[in-house]
């Protein structure tokens, strides 16, 4: 095949199957996992202690931690699936046949985050249902929970597979989630507002990114946000740019894919 | 086919190609030879993609390979060295993915010959983790040659499996030379080489040494050797024949003459005049020198 080609789609139709295959086959681990993880929140803190907590704004304690408890497997899940589907062919040095195929950077970015994100958007909904099954949830505004239920599994998706770029061994693979984005996540508003905490406190939780995409997220669902709304859009807009840039930088010198 | 010109590569400080140039035609099976480290690997990883060149230009079939990275790489297979396949994936899915990968339509006859013809059929179904190593090894050729490349590259093809697997890709390699895929391998086994290679590359410290036609090759650099038995020993070499280089082994019992390839008459000669001489053998007997010989010759190492 010689002929000019203008976009490789098969090519990333190929990458994104292979990933949703592999997710199929680690079922256990990829879905039934944090859905069990965050019914297991519900149960501590939503029924449990969220029974002894006072109204967060009007909502429910078990309601009003849905949103952040959403982020919080949204955020892991797509930093997992997308550093662990570009760091594995690294590993096992299939990554070869990637770089050797017709595809341009833009098609495996595509293929790799868009199947991350897919799952990621498909493990927040099964979570969403888990959780309406211990409390009583409404989307207020479910265009904005859509969009922000996107664009942070692609932000975070586009995180990931940098990571997984970055990454030399499985520890580094797992350094950055465990130490880094599962803390910000805890103190980014997950199970509490940011107006709770005293005034000192507040202002060092607004250099915390995670404030910003729970925010955003909880508005969507009750109209309740720490921080506005377009703070949360540029926030996470502005994330996706500077993972965009880069991935653009990365594939432009070849870092840690190309020797 | 292929036109490799002032390709240089450097990791730091380290030169791992130095300004190579390299002209590869449509059709033939080209064998790259050199010690290890000598750049082969690295050359090929460029040509394809894989790793990324400090200067120079590559193009395949015209098609630069960074200008128009697309259509130069839609025309190439590769096979690395290491086997490198997803091992929870069946063989099937695992070539379907290649093909797709490489933009191509789904074609199931195709495939299905492909399967066939590196006795992979039966296996269709099979987890890659559930394989030989020999079966891997030709799944990792399936999958390059998925795409109907026009050019494949076997880096190190037959490292490490059996002498009948051996025998096998040996017999799919000129297959594929008669649909009129140019094939590129670099090899350890210079017999490799020698059985199935049109013209012959010799690599060394990130530089070609010499690019040759094999046959040509063995006529220029190769040298023959004819060792007579004789019916008494000497006990050093007749004065007369100063002026050829003999020499005496097992206790003056063999002589043994030296002379190059491409040197022709020389024999009959050396024969007359040892009749001359009186020197009488009972046995002759004639070697040439192989590939690999040459090889040592060249490089001062084996391969």
């Amino acid at each position: 095949m010689t002929g000019a080609m203008s976009m490789n789609l098969r090519g990333v139709l190929a990458i994104f199957a292979a990933e949703m295959a592999r997710t199929r086959r680690t079922i256990l681990q990829s879905v039934a996992t944090p859905v069990l993880t965050t019914a297991l929140y519900f149960i501590v803190f939503g029924s449990a202690i969220g029974s002894r907590i006072q109204q967060v704004g009007g909502v429910s304690y078990g309601a009003f931690i849905v949103p952040g408890l959403m982020m919080l497997s949204l955020l892991t899940q797509s930093i997992s699936n997308a550093s662990i589907a570009i760091y594995f062919p690294k590993f096992t040095g299939t990554v070869f046949e990637i770089l050797s195929a017709p595809l341009s950077y833009v098609e495996v970015v595509v293929g790799y985050v868009g199947a991350a994100a897919t799952k990621s958007v498909v493990i927040g909904l099964i979570i969403l249902a888990t959780a309406a099954l211990f409390t009583p949830v409404r989307v207020l505004h479910p265009f904005w929970m859509v969009a922000f239920l996107l664009l942070t599994s692609v932000a975070f998706s586009l995180f990931g597979f940098i990571v997984g770029v970055w990454a030399k061994n499985f520890e580094q693979l797992a350094i950055i989630p465990a130490l880094i984005v599962t803390p910000l996540t805890f103190l980014g508003g997950a199970f509490y507002s940011i107006d709770m905490l005293p005034p000192a406190w507040r202002t060092v939780s607004l250099f915390n990114p995670v404030v910003y995409l729970v925010s955003g997220f909880r508005w969507s669902f009750y109209g309740l946000g720490d921080v506005s709304v377009q703070a949360s859009l540029g926030f996470t807009a502005a994330f996706i740019v500077g993972c965009l840039l880069f991935l653009w930088w990365i594939f432009r010198t070849g870092w840690r894919l190309k020797s | 086919m292929i036109s490799v010109a002032a390709v240089t590569k450097r990791y730091g400080g380290m030169l791992a190609l130095d300004a190579v140039d390299l002209d590869i035609a449509r059709g033939e099976i080209f064998a790259l030879l050199g010690p290890n480290g000598a750049g082969k690997t690295t050359l090929i990883s460029i040509i394809c993609g894989t790793v990324s060149m400090t200067s120079g230009r590559v193009l395949i079939g015209d098609r630069d390979i960074l200008a128009d990275y697309r259509g130069a790489r839609a025309q190439v297979g590769l096979v690395p060295q290491e086997i490198a396949l997803d091992i929870f994936s069946t063989v099937w899915n695992t070539v379907v993915f290649s093909r797709r990968l490489f933009g191509r339509p789904s074609d199931r006859a195709y495939l299905e010959r492909l399967l066939r013809d590196l006795s992979l059929w039966e296996k269709r179904d099979a987890r890659i983790i559930e394989l030989s190593g020999g079966m891997k090894r030709r799944v990792m050729i399936a999958k390059a040659l998925s795409h109907q490349p026009e050019v494949l590259f076997l880096d190190e093809p037959t490292a490490g499996v059996d002498v009948e697997l051996r025998r096998d890709m040996w017999g799919l390699v000129r297959r594929l030379r008669d649909m009129g895929v140019t094939i590129i391998l670099t090899t350890h086994y210079i017999e490799e080489a020698e059985e199935m290679a049109d013209r012959v590359g010799v690599m060394k410290g990130g530089r070609i040494l010499l690019v040759e036609e094999k046959h040509a090759l063995m006529r220029k650099l190769g040298k023959r050797r004819m060792t007579l038995a004789l019916d008494q020993p000497l006990r050093e070499l007749p004065v007369a024949l100063a002026d050829v280089p003999l020499a005496l082994d097992h206790d003056g019992r063999r002589l043994v003459y030296t002379f190059a390839g491409s040197e022709h008459g020389a024999v009959p000669s050396l024969l007359r005049r040892l009749a001359e001489l009186g020197i009488d053998y009972s046995d002759l007997d004639m070697t040439r020198s192989s590939l690999e010989d040459i090889f040592v010759d060249l490089v001062g190492q084996r391969a």
